[in-house]
């Protein structure tokens, strides 16, 4: 392959974040996630594993939730960026920071921005899911704290209070 | 140590042709990225020794399903999120949407790709024996021109495969003829998502007059390459399933596969469970017969 340590350079890419147009100057290869934190300031998504095995850097790209730190930002040029801090107004969001609250769903919060995105992406294709689908839609979402059970409880309990308004 | 973007060129040339141009134009020196499952992981760890990359995310020629008459036709850059949605492939090629469900989680589903899945050639990956026993053809195409390969002689070696330095691989096509045949998919591993196989089982089976008509087994991480099982298949066809055949299947399954120790499991353990998978196939192939 071709050492060549010369620099690329830099390109101007835009898209929209949070429903706010946004441009940045970064290096097409840069992690969609580090452009999100360092350029843009958004550090709702983390880094845990760098590698797409934990979800803690989840955003939803044109709606489909991904990991932030695989996508090369050339890649969201002219797409649609919902971080964790875009999802405030978001219907689901007051059912869903209740449940977790009264359920014990959050403790250390490093994965809570993703699993709450990921509750997201799955309600809003299912919004009466079994306990099947919740295991199945957080499964790349990985919590070192609670032990999960009451992350899915709280989420079964969120749709139902949805679904029941 | 982690990469240093200013050092990777990405190039987006946005449509196929234009995409070929650029890899025949430099050789060896453009490496294709979809969704980035495999690739950005080795970038982010300062792994990747492509230091140019061409981005196929968004070539409309890559991203379509299409259904004829005699088959169906997968662009490579379909995600596994795609194939589960699709109601032909759900109905008529349940092992490959099955396999599509245990790849990843959601967020991989969205972005990893079946063609990705394919050039990355693991021998651990999970929709490649639903490819296997579905005779699956690849369409490789540059500018040069396209060929068709079956997909039972892509893969050479470990990693190694035939696709040449220019090409790409821009669909995929299964024929229809399967979706009367019993189905029946196993991974074994740590848990279903996320984690790679211990090893993964694609079966197909077909009762006439009860005896076996026609049986397609085809094993993940069991040898360098996604494994059929041709060897058990032969000896298998025409034969009314007993529990002495089940047996002898077991053991001929287990002769003809390569297993290895690595970090998820030992020769000894894929064997055993390979064996088992097959026999567990033969047993619901036979009970389904019988219903």
């Amino acid at each position: 392959m071709n050492p060549s340590q010369q620099s690329i350079a830099k390109s101007e890419i835009l898209f929209t974040v949070n429903g706010d147009a946004r441009k940045v100057l970064a290096h097409p290869m840069e992690r969609l996630l580090d452009v999100l934190r360092n350029d843009l300031k958004l550090t709702g998504a983390k880094e845990g594993c760098g590698e797409g095995e934990c979800g803690s850097c989840s955003i939803l790209l044109d709606g489909m939730l991904v990991n932030s730190c695989l996508v090369p930002v050339a890649q969201a040029g002219g797409a649609n960026i919902i971080t964790i801090e875009g999802m405030s107004a978001h219907a689901l969001m007051k059912p869903l920071q209740e449940a977790f609250l009264e359920c014990g769903g959050a403790q250390c919060g490093i994965c809570t921005p993703g699993m709450i995105l990921a509750a997201v992406h799955l309600l809003e294709k299912k919004p009466e899911p079994v306990i099947a689908d919740i295991r199945e839609g957080l499964a790349g979402n990985l919590c070192r704290c609670t032990g999960y059970m009451q992350i899915f409880e709280a989420v079964a309990k969120a749709a139902r209070r949805r679904v029941a308004t | 140590m982690r990469a240093d973007p200013a050092e990777y060129k990405l190039v987006s040339p946005g449509n196929l042709q234009a995409t070929l141009s650029v890899m025949a134009g430099e050789p060896a020196q453009w490496l294709p990225i979809a969704g980035g499952t495999d690739v950005m992981v080795l970038f982010s760890a300062g792994k990747l020794p492509d230091r140019k990359l061409i981005n196929i995310w968004n070539i409309p020629e890559l991203r379509q399903i299409e259904v004829f008459p005699e088959r169906i036709r997968i662009g490579a850059a379909c995600t596994y999120t795609a194939l589960r949605r699709h109601e032909n492939i759900s109905r008529e090629f349940p092992l490959l949407a099955t396999a599509a469900s245990w790849t990843g989680g959601i967020a991989n589903q969205n972005r990893g790709t079946l063609g990705g899945n394919i050039a990355n050639a693991s021998p651990a990956a999970d929709s490649l024996p639903a490819l296997l026993v579905y005779d699956a053809e690849l369409t490789l195409i540059s500018v040069r021109g396209e060929r068709r390969v079956g997909y039972r002689s892509f893969h050479t070696g470990y990693k190694q495969t035939v696709l040449a330095a220019d090409e790409l691989i821009r669909d995929i096509s299964l024929p229809r003829r399967f979706s009367e045949y019993l189905s029946h998919a196993r991974k074994v591993g740590a848990r279903n998502a996320q984690a790679i196989s211990k090893v993964c089982l694609a079966a197909l089976g077909q009762m006439a007059n009860g005896a076996i008509r026609d049986v397609r087994l085809a094993l993940g991480s069991v040898a360098p390459v996604p494994l059929r099982l041709s060897g058990t298949e032969q000896m298998l066809a025409g034969k009314q399933i007993e529990p002495s055949l089940i047996e002898i299947a077991r053991k001929t399954a287990m002769s003809e596969i390569r297993p290895i120790d690595d970090i998820r499991s030992t020769a000894r353990y894929r064997a055993a469970v390979a064996g088992n998978l097959v026999a567990e196939f033969l047993e619901k192939l036979a009970e389904g017969t019988k219903a």
